[in-house]
């Protein structure tokens, strides 16, 4: 059997400062070596001051992912050398002396299968490589410590996956989760990297390292298992190691380097003291925490009737559900979540789009109140969307602009009901054996008004008429 | 103009307008002129003292605030930082690094008005108790330049007993400032864990250190921790202090006080004239009005041991960042990968630092940890659980601060398993986080000996009201500069 663990590091991109100082956690708008002090930079002398906030969004993570939080977290130092570290050891958690990480012992259930996650702990960030040079021999590498010191979160898997689609699955859920919860923002460049535990039967483990996205990851795994399952079906033996993913090449690499022999001399940060999360804090942080994504979706289901679907992509997508809280109510709930999950996500489908979208919850609120009201068709209201979306004018402005307008007037629309009723004998003789059929006669009347009449009284004349 | 005053007194006399702050600097640095250049107590001096201390008599004459400090002359141990000044840990690998900030006690004692007159003489990186492993030559010891002034904080100490400054920051990770305090006949003061901010003190062993002033008098030490203790943001170690007034009441004595002569601290292995001395102190304790008893600390015997596995540990992974990387002395990376870099840039640690950090990779290594690096904390939470007991009956300890007298320079130092034993009074407080003081107590064969009192943690202001009582029944002789 396939067993795939990961090791996700999430950064929390939510916060105002970095895990250790008060240097920006969004180290990605400073020039090269910008965003950095005596702290993060590890000079002699300086301490670590820990951001307590970091501590409750990397908790919240852990309530989340229904894991166990200790009494008393604290902090070790992770002893090696390496350039992107400015004090050539890394301050993060672990649990060989008891249970003393963020989180621990929790699960998650994926495709129907439950995922149990290991560990959750807070670190930090080291600094950023960039290597210049083609050959090995040439190469330098340049360091960036903007990022040094950024909190981070780990997650780590058991090896409970046993194909890339349920990889896949759990980082939707996960990324989804995080944004949900306000503590992190997936689609950020460098936000979400991760490692891969892999092995098949009969195999030894191999760990992919450096996959720099949720992207990636499902791919080096994929990449692996196929890697692994050629060599397996050759009797050639998979060997235990340590391979980095290449992302040009999208292929992974075997790594000389001596890894896994590192022996990191773990033990207690004596700079940071012992933190005490205790029930009281546990249950403030609780009554903090965003509504899980399961219960919007029941609420949606149950309360505004909206079909389980529609109610399961509007509440896994923050922004669309912040969107619908904002707009909606009672009465028009579920035109509204039409309107965001038919329409919207199509219009605004990428970051960029979403970011320079000028459409608010009002929008949302009058256009829906105008489809109830007859005042513009819902075809047409795929246009003023379109509208909102551009320019941010008002409804009642995009419906004069563009002459959006329903045909609402009775004469008017008997008018040309009359004529579809001449052109059209065969299906009136049928609509009125089968009032089903009249739908074909009211699509008719849309197609001459440009999709302007108004539906419900379009209906009604329709069914006079034709009596 | 006198130099030989305590703190207190040069306060007094600038408000009085018997001396001018700019005067008592001049001539402080004249005195450093006289006798640094044999003492060997700075690794650098500030030029421009003079001139600060005029601008604060400028603001004493204009009637400006003034702070509590008048201008006073002030060394600091070079492994402190002070904005825009060397800062060398009296190191080879550091001795380029130029400070970009102040650690939180220069802060706290530029508000005051303080002066820093130059930057003190150590063993690098604060490991040694003699001041002979500094990269740029040993001090020596006033009382008798042949002989060492104790350390790693000996340059403060040196500068202290020998007037080129008031008083001193040293810092204390196994008895690094009562040490060289008991050698030069000055009070040497390690506070409770966390009372003194430790941002910008470069780390050694982390979790067991702490500045700590060396001064003239008791009172001093009184008046520089008004300035310095208290919580501090950039230190999630310190403690709050209330704000205590450690002045006020410090004349209390120690009347039925009960006081724990620590017998682990006072055996055959101690120099009998040590032994003399500390037994002639407890019964000046005694005619205070105390009560002395014997008490054992079983833990003693192993926490010389337990300190230097702990803080070869701590040490090793404090002194990795040392990688000539971002900062450091001139050497090229051309030709070199990373790991053949960083081992070349670091062959410029001297034999003692080195020693520590080999033995800082092996104790505390996947294989090793739970035979030397575990079992010396275990060391650490007996010998804690130990001294909390024996606070439950005591208010106070007493011990020599150091077994031996001051011995001569070049006498140990190719035997480190001989000087590490000398930490053995000292490195208690440290592993405990319990406050200690080492006071002048008598001069035999004209090398000083020093008398060491502990208290409870949080009990600084207790140990300070002993220290002072026990301070007014000394009479010693003047320094022979």
């Amino acid at each position: 059997m396939t067993k795939i663990g990961l090791e996700i590091h999430c950064q929390l991109t939510h916060l105002k400062s970095k895990l250790f100082c008060s240097c920006k956690a969004n180290y990605r708008e400073f020039e090269i070596n910008e965003n950095v002090c005596p702290v993060c930079m590890g000079l002699p002398g300086s301490l670590p001051r820990l951001n307590q906030e970091a501590v409750k969004k990397a908790t919240i993570i852990a309530m989340a992912l229904n894991c166990s939080t200790p009494e008393k977290i604290a902090f070790f130092r992770k002893n090696y050398f390496y350039p992107d570290l400015t004090k050539n050891f890394q301050i993060t958690q672990l649990n060989i002396y008891g249970d003393t990480s963020v989180g621990g012992k929790g699960s998650v259930i994926v495709d129907g299968k439950k995922i149990r996650i290991t560990r959750i702990q807070l670190e930090e960030d080291p600094g950023r490589l960039i290597y210049e040079g083609s050959s090995s021999k040439n190469q330098i590498t340049l360091v960036d410590y903007n990022r040094a010191g950024t909190p981070l979160v780990e997650i780590v898997t058991e090896p409970d996956f046993e194909n890339p689609k349920q990889v896949r699955e759990f980082l939707n859920i996960l990324s989804d989760l995080l944004e949900n919860l306000a503590v992190s923002d997936p689609g950020l460049d460098g936000a979400m990297r991760a490692d891969a535990n892999v092995s098949i039967e009969g195999g030894n483990k191999v760990e992919v390292k450096n996959i720099g996205s949720f992207h990636d990851l499902e791919k080096a795994v994929h990449f692996e298992i196929t890697r692994q399952n050629s060599l397996h079906s050759r009797d050639i033996s998979i060997i235990q190691e340590t391979r980095h993913w290449d992302d040009k090449r999208k292929i992974t690499v075997s790594s000389r380097s001596k890894e896994e022999d590192l022996d990191y001399r773990y033990f207690l940060e004596g700079d940071i003291p012992w933190i005490t999360i205790d029930s009281s804090i546990l249950e403030k942080l609780k009554s903090e925490m965003p509504e899980s994504i399961n219960s919007k979706k029941e609420r949606y289901i149950s309360k505004y009737n909206i079909p389980e679907q529609v109610a399961d992509v509007l509440s896994s997508d923050k922004f669309y559900s912040d969107l619908f809280e904002e707009s909606h109510s009672d009465s028009n709930a579920k035109e509204i979540a039409n309107i965001i999950t038919t329409d919207l996500m199509g219009l605004i489908d990428t970051r960029e789009k979403r970011e320079s979208s000028k459409i608010s919850a009002t929008h949302l609120r009058d256009l829906a109140d105008a489809i109830t009201s007859g005042k513009i068709s819902r075809n047409s209201s795929k246009n003023a969307l379109y509208e909102i979306v551009k320019t941010g004018n008002n409804i009642s402005q995009i419906i004069s602009d563009l002459d959006l307008g329903n045909v609402s007037d009775e004469s008017e629309l008997t008018g040309i009901i009359q004529e579809i009723i001449t052109s059209e004998p065969q299906a009136v003789e049928q609509a009125k054996s089968n009032p089903q059929t009249i739908n074909y006669l009211v699509g008719k009347v849309m197609q001459k008004t440009k999709g302007k009449a108004d539906p419900k009284l379009t209906l009604d004349l329709l069914k006079k008429l034709i009596e | 103009m006198n130099l030989k005053i305590s703190a207190l007194e040069f306060v007094q006399q600038v408000q009085d307008g018997n001396i001018s702050a700019e005067d008592f600097v001049a001539k402080t640095i004249e005195q450093i002129q006289s006798v640094d250049e044999k003492l060997h107590a700075f690794l650098s001096v500030n030029e421009n003292a003079v001139e600060q201390a005029r601008l604060i008599d400028k603001k004493i004459k204009s009637g400006d605030k003034v702070g509590a400090c008048f201008g006073m002359p002030i060394s600091i141990k070079d492994n402190m930082c002070i904005k825009n000044d060397k800062t060398t840990c009296a190191s080879k690998m550091l001795e380029n690094f130029i400070a970009p900030y102040d650690a939180t006690v220069i802060t706290k004692l530029k508000q005051q008005d303080a002066i820093f007159i130059g930057k003190t003489n150590m063993d690098e990186f604060a490991m040694g108790l003699s001041t002979e492993f500094s990269a740029f030559g040993p001090s020596r010891n006033p009382w008798n330049p042949e002989y060492v002034p104790g350390g790693s904080s000996g340059g403060s100490a040196v500068s202290v007993s020998a007037f080129e400054c008031v008083t001193s920051l040293g810092s204390d990770t196994g008895g690094s400032v009562r040490n060289p305090a008991s050698f030069c006949s000055v009070v040497g003061y390690k506070p409770t864990y966390g009372l003194i901010s430790r941002y910008g003190l470069i780390s050694y062993a982390n979790s067991i250190e702490q500045i700590g002033p060396i001064t003239r008098t008791v009172k001093d030490v009184a008046f520089m921790l008004n300035i310095i203790a208290g919580i501090d943001p950039n230190d999630n170690t310190t403690i709050d202090n209330k704000g205590e007034d450690y002045l006020s009441g410090i004349d209390s004595g120690i009347e039925g006080k009960k006081i724990g002569i620590i017998t682990d601290m006072m055996t055959d292995g101690v120099d009998p004239a040590v032994l003399s001395a500390t037994k002639d102190a407890i019964s000046k304790l005694e005619g205070l009005g105390a009560t002395c008893e014997e008490v054992s600390i079983d833990m003693v015997k192993y926490s010389v041991a337990a300190y230097y596995t702990i803080t070869a540990t701590e040490a090793g992974s404090n002194l990795a960042r040392y990688d000539n990387l971002r900062y450091g002395y001139d050497f090229s990376v051309e030709g070199y990968e990373f790991n053949s870099y960083i081992s070349k840039a670091r062959e410029k640690f001297g034999p003692e630092v080195t020693r520590r950090m080999i033995i800082g990779g092996f104790v505390p290594s996947a294989g090793h940890a739970g035979k030397y690096f575990l079992k010396a904390l275990k060391v650490k939470s007996k010998l804690t659980k130990e001294l909390d007991e024996a606070f439950k009956k005591f208010d106070l300890l007493v011990a020599p601060t150091v077994p031996v007298l001051p011995f001569k320079i070049g006498e140990k130092i190719n035997d480190p398993v001989s000087l590490f034993l000398i930490d053995i009074n000292t490195v208690t407080a440290n592993l405990t986080g319990k406050p200690a003081i080492s006071i002048p107590y008598s001069i035999s064969n004209g090398l000083p000996i020093g008398i060491q009192l502990f208290a409870n943690s949080n009990q600084d202001k207790l140990l300070l009201q002993a220290a002072y009582a026990l301070e007014q029944t000394v009479k010693l002789p003047e320094v022979p500069l």
